[in-house]
C-alpha cells in the first residue's frame, strides 16, 4: 500500500522543496499547490528546482486566503490529480510547506498499513465544541462570508451586521451535519474518492464557498457522510495560539518534538536548521511504533495562551499594565495589614513574626521611612527605604513589595499617621487581611506626655483619617478579609482577635496560642479620653469608655488589667 | 482620545518629520553600505560620542544576534572610532558636528536615518551602552522574534531599560575593549520599578532601579525614564517623539496589555556603569549637551564624588533572560 501526499505551499521554497524530497524519497508521490498569489517566475524556479521528481507533480494554482475558499479549491484541485494519477495511493496527507515530518515515513507508512480503513481527520459537531474565532460560531455556516477577515475587516463586519438585521439563514444541503476540526488530515482513497465524486458536490461546493472558514469544515463534513471509521484527531502536530495563529517550532524545541512521536508537525520555522537537519529521525534503534503523544505541546500552548490572556497576578510591569478591575488579582499574594495591634501591645511584631512564621513589618508607610523587617535600608527586589521614593508612586511600591515577596507571607503595620494613597488598593484586593483596632491612635497620644493642647490637635487629625479609612473598608466595592474592633472591645477580649488572626495566617498549626504579647500601660486612660472629651474632642473611634473616671476600667482590678494571657 | 487631540499629534509628528529633514543636512555621509541592504533584513540605528572602546563588543553582540546592517550616526568622536568601523560592509557612518541637544538628543538624525532607509525593516535604535535582550535570544535570532511578531500583527516591541552595576566601587575593574560589559556590570536591582502611564503618548512611563535608589533618592520624579519601544517595524512616517521612550503615531506605543493579559517584552541591559562613567560624566556635564542641560550627568558626578557603591544586599545577579523573565521584567507571553 503507498501513501499520497497534497502540499500547499505559499512561502519559503527552499524549504518547501527539502520537505517534498523527503516524502518523495520514500517513495510517496507528492502533488503540489503553489499558491496563485506567488510571482510566476518565483513558482516556476520552485517547479524546476523540483524537476528531477518523477513523482512530484504540480496542480492548477488557486488565489489562498486565510479563511477562504481558495485553500479547499487548492486541495480539491491537489486530491483530484493524485487520485487520477496514482492508482496505487491508498492514503492521502494534507500537509503544507511548513510541515516537517519527524519520523521515518516508513513508520507512518506502517502505522496506516494497519489502520487501512481508517480516516484520521479532527472532526467535531459544531453545536458540541465552543470553537468560536472572532465570535461567531455556528454562524459561520448560516451566513455568507464572500470577502476576506483578513484583508477587509470593516467589510467583512458590516456584511455580518446586516445579515443578522436582516435575519438571513442559509439552508444547509441535505445530509449535512456541520463539523470543524484541524486543516490537517489523512483520509484513506476510499473516502477522498467518495467525496470527490458525491453526486451532490456542485451544491456542497456552493455552499462551502462562502461559509467562513471552509478548510476547518469542508472535509470534516463531507467525511461525515462517506467515512466508515473516522479517528477523529489529526496526525499533524498542530496548535494555535490566543489568536489562533498556528505556534511556531524553532531550534530549542527539537528534544520536545522527539519526544512526541507524533509523526509530523508544523509550523516549522523556515530557519530553524537544526530541526531540518534533524528531522525525520528514528528514535531509539529499530522500528517504532508508538502512537503520537502530543500531549507535552498541548500543555505548553496552553500555557502559552494563559500567560498571553491572563497573565501574572498581581504583576505590573513594562508589558502588563492592566487598568482597574482587570487586574485578575491585584496583588500576586495573601498579606496581612494591622492597624493598632503594634501601639497597645509590647512588640507586636516580634510576637507576630514568632506566632505564625510570617515575614513581620513596621510601618511600611510611615512618613518618615520604609520600616522594613529589622528596618533594613533595602528590602527584597532593592526597594529602597527611602519614604520620598515611595510616596512618588506608592501603589507601585506596595504592589513591586507583595510581588518580590511572593511565597512568604507579609505582614505590616497601618495606621492614620502613615501614607494613605494606598487604602483603596488595599481595601479592593482579595488578597489582603485587614484587621483594624479602631481609635489605638489614642493610646501613644496618651503615653505621650506632650502638651495637651498638642495631643489634641494630632487626636483629632488621625481620628479623621481613620475615620476615612475605616468608610473605604466598610465600601461596597472592599473587597479584601477586613475585620475591625474598637478599642474598648478588643481591650474587653483581646486573646480572640489575635488566635483568630494568628489561625488565618500562621504558619504552624496550634490550639491555643503558647504566648501573648504584653499589653502596654493604660494606666490612667480612661482619664484621658474624658479630658478628651471635655476639651470638645469627641473620639468616637473608640468606643464606649465610662464617662466616670472614677471607675474607669483601667483601675478596676478584676478585670485583668490589659496583660493579655 | 478625541478627534482633536489626535489631528494635534498628527500635527506634531509632521513637526518632529521637518526636524527630522532639517537635521538631516547636518549629516555627511562618510561610509556608504546601504546599497547592500536586502529586503528583510534587520537593521540597527545608533548615535556614537567618544564610544570606541565600547564599540568592538556592541558589534560583536548585534551581529551575534543576527542584526544585518548598522546604520551609525558618529557625533564628533574625537576617540578614532572611525578606525573601528572602517571597511566593515555591514556598517554605514554618518559624520555630524551638529549639536546633540540641538537635534533633540539625536533623535532628529535618527529619525531621518530611519525615515530614509528603514521603511519596511525591522529596525532597532539602541545606544552604545544598551544590550538586548528579548525571550529565547539564546536559541533564537532576532529573525525569529520579527518573522513571530509580523504574524502576530505587532509593529512594535518594547524593552525597557535595566541598569546593571558591578559590586563594589564603580572604578574597582576596569573596562578592556572587547569585553563583555556584563563580566563586570553583573548586578541589577531586580523589582523596585514605579510604572504610571502617560495620557497623551499613550506610553507607560517606567522610573526607579538604582538611579532612583541612590542619584534621585531625594527627587524620584526627576529621575530618568526607563520605558523604551527599541524594535519597530519603521514606515517612514513614523516618528520617536522622545528618545525611544515615545513614538507617533501613538498606536505604536500600545506594547503592553490594558485588559488583565500579558504581552511579549524584552530588556535592554544598560552598562553605562563601568568605570568609564567617571569621565564620562565629567565630560557630559561639561560638554551640556544632554537633556535638562546633563542635570542627569552632574548628577552622577556629584553622587559618584561621594558615594560611588550601587551595590545592595537586595541586588540580583544577572544569569539569562529566563531569570528576568522569572522576575517579571520582562515577559514570553504568546510566544513558544
Amino acid at each position: 500500500m503507498s501513501l499520497g501526499v497534497l502540499m500547499l505551499v505559499h512561502t519559503a521554497f527552499d524549504r518547501a522543496e527539502q520537505v517534498a524530497r523527503v516524502w518523495h524519497e520514500a517513495g510517496c508521490p507528492v502533488v503540489i499547490h503553489v499558491d496563485a498569489k506567488v510571482e510566476e517566475a518565483e513558482a516556476k524556479a520552485f517547479q524546476a528546482a523540483l524537476g528531477d521528481c518523477p513523482n512530484v507533480l504540480f496542480s492548477a494554482r488557486h488565489s489562498c486566503e486565510w479563511g477562504m475558499w481558495g485553500l479547499v479549491a487548492a486541495t480539491l484541485s491537489c486530491a483530484e490529480l493524485l487520485l487520477s494519477k496514482f492508482e496505487d495511493v491508498q492514503h492521502v496527507y494534507l500537509c503544507s510547506g511548513s510541515c516537517l515530518p519527524l519520523r521515518p515515513i516508513a513508520e507512518l507508512q506502517a502505522y496506516l498499513d494497519g489502520r487501512p480503513q481508517t480516516d484520521f481527520i479532527e472532526s467535531a459537531a459544531i453545536a458540541d465544541v465552543p470553537w468560536a474565532v472572532a465570535g461567531l460560531e455556528e454562524e459561520r455556516f448560516t451566513l455568507h462570508f464572500p470577502v476576506s477577515w483578513q484583508k477587509r475587516r470593516w467589510a467583512f463586519d458590516r456584511l455580518v451586521d446586516v445579515q443578522r438585521r436582516l435575519g438571513v439563514s442559509r439552508k444547509l444541503p441535505a445530509d449535512l451535519v456541520p463539523h470543524m476540526g484541524s486543516q490537517w488530515w489523512c483520509l484513506t482513497r476510499k473516502t477522498l474518492a467518495a467525496i470527490l465524486n458525491d453526486p451532490n458536490r456542485a451544491a456542497y461546493d456552493r455552499f462551502f464557498k462562502t461559509v467562513w472558514i471552509p478548510d476547518e469544515s469542508y472535509f470534516q463534513s463531507l467525511a461525515r457522510l462517506h467515512s466508515r471509521r473516522i479517528e477523529s484527531r489529526s496526525l499533524t502536530l498542530s496548535k494555535f495560539d490566543h489568536r489562533g495563529k498556528p505556534h511556531v517550532f524553532y531550534d530549542d524545541h527539537l528534544q520536545l518534538l522527539r519526544r512526541t512521536d507524533c509523526f509530523v508537525a508544523r509550523k516549522i520555522w523556515s530557519r530553524a536548521d537544526r530541526l531540518y537537519q534533524t528531522f525525520p529521525n528514528a528514535r531509539g534503534d529499530g522500528e517504532n511504533q508508538a502512537d503520537p503523544n502530543p500531549a507535552m505541546v498541548h500543555k505548553l500552548s496552553d500555557k502559552t495562551i494563559e500567560r498571553r490572556n491572563r497573565g501574572r497576578d498581581g504583576l505590573y510591569m513594562q508589558s502588563r499594565f492592566p487598568n482597574e478591575h482587570f487586574e485578575s488579582g491585584v496583588t500576586a499574594a495573601p498579606y496581612s495589614v494591622f492597624q493598632g495591634f503594634s501601639e497597645l501591645l509590647d512588640d507586636f511584631e516580634g510576637w507576630l513574626a514568632l506566632s505564625t512564621g510570617c515575614k513581620v513589618h513596621g510601618h511600611l508607610f510611615a512618613p518618615d521611612r520604609v520600616q522594613f523587617e529589622g528596618r533594613v535600608s533595602e528590602y527584597q527586589g532593592a526597594l529602597s527605604d527611602n519614604a520620598r521614593v515611595r510616596d512618588y508612586n506608592p501603589r507601585s511600591f506596595l504592589t513591586n513589595f507583595i510581588w518580590n515577596t511572593r511565597g512568604v507571607r507579609q505582614c505590616f503595620q497601618f495606621g492614620p499617621q502613615d501614607t494613605q494613597d494606598t487604602i483603596w488598593l488595599m481595601a479592593k484586593d482579595p488578597n489582603a487581611q485587614i484587621s483594624v483596632i479602631s481609635g489605638a491612635w489614642a493610646v501613644p497620644l496618651f503615653r505621650s506626655k506632650r502638651p495637651f493642647e498638642a495631643v489634641r490637635k494630632d487626636a483629632a487629625e488621625l481620628q479623621k483619617r481613620e475615620a476615612e479609612f475605616l468608610k473605604v473598608l466598610r465600601s461596597q466595592w472592599a473587597r479584601a478579609t477586613i475585620r475591625i474592633w474598637t478599642l474598648s472591645e478588643f481591650l474587653d477580649a483581646p486573646t480572640e482577635p489575635l488566635q483568630l488572626l494568628v489561625d488565618e495566617i500562621g504558619t504552624y498549626p496550634q490550639n491555643r496560642l503558647a504566648r501573648l504579647p504584653k499589653m502596654v500601660d493604660m494606666k490612667g486612660f480612661g482619664s484621658f479620653v474624658q479630658t478628651l472629651k471635655n476639651a470638645g474632642m469627641h473620639p468616637y473611634l473608640l468606643g464606649d469608655f465610662p464617662a466616670d473616671t472614677q471607675h474607669a476600667p483601667t483601675e478596676t482590678p478584676s478585670r485583668r488589667p490589659y496583660l493579655v494571657q | 482620545m478625541g478627534l482633536w487631540d489626535s489631528y494635534k499629534l498628527r500635527l506634531r509628528r509632521k513637526r518632529y518629520l521637518m526636524r527630522a529633514f532639517r537635521k538631516s543636512r547636518q549629516l555627511r555621509s562618510v561610509q556608504d553600505n546601504t546599497g547592500r541592504i536586502q529586503k528583510g533584513d534587520t537593521l540597527l540605528v545608533c548615535t556614537l560620542y567618544n564610544e570606541a572602546i565600547r564599540i568592538p563588543y556592541f558589534l560583536k553582540y548585534y551581529r551575534d544576534l543576527g542584526v544585518d546592517h548598522f546604520l551609525m550616526i558618529d557625533n564628533a568622536s574625537t576617540d578614532g572610532v572611525m578606525d573601528l568601523l572602517a571597511g566593515a560592509p555591514d556598517i554605514s557612518v554618518w559624520h555630524t558636528k551638529g549639536s546633540y541637544r540641538k537635534a533633540r538628543f539625536g533623535v532628529d538624525w535618527m529619525n531621518a536615518l530611519q525615515r530614509r532607509y528603514c521603511h519596511g525593516h525591522w529596525t532597532l535604535v539602541v545606544d552604545p551602552d544598551e544590550f538586548f535582550v528579548y525571550p529565547f535570544c539564546d536559541s533564537r535570532p532576532i529573525k525569529a522574534l520579527t518573522d513571530w511578531l509580523d504574524t502576530s500583527g505587532q509593529r512594535s516591541f518594547p524593552a525597557m531599560l535595566l541598569d546593571m552595576y558591578p559590586k563594589g566601587a564603580l572604578t574597582d575593574q576596569a573596562y578592556q575593549s572587547g569585553q563583555n560589559p556584563l563580566d563586570i556590570a553583573q548586578w541589577f536591582d531586580a523589582g523596585n520599578y514605579s510604572i504610571s502611564k502617560n495620557p497623551q503618548f499613550g506610553n507607560l512611563w517606567i522610573q526607579g532601579g538604582p538611579r532612583t535608589r541612590v542619584f534621585f533618592k531625594d527627587a524620584p520624579k526627576q529621575a530618568p525614564a526607563l520605558n523604551k519601544t527599541p524594535l519597530v517595524k519603521w514606515r517612514r512616517s513614523y516618528a520617536y517623539a522622545s528618545s525611544t521612550h515615545a513614538l507617533l503615531p501613538r498606536g505604536l506605543n500600545q506594547v503592553y496589555e490594558e485588559w488583565g493579559g500579558e504581552k511579549a517584552s524584552g530588556v535592554l541591559l544598560h552598562t553605562k556603569f563601568l568605570d568609564t562613567i567617571t569621565s564620562k560624566a565629567a565630560e557630559e556635564a561639561t560638554r551640556n549637551q544632554h537633556y535638562k542641560n546633563g542635570a542627569e550627568y552632574a548628577a552622577y558626578a556629584q553622587a559618584l564624588r561621594d558615594h560611588p557603591q550601587l551595590w545592595c544586599p537586595w541586588s540580583e545577579k544577572y544569569i539569562n533572560w529566563r531569570q528576568l523573565e522569572i522576575l517579571g521584567l520582562m515577559s514570553k507571553a504568546g510566544w513558544t
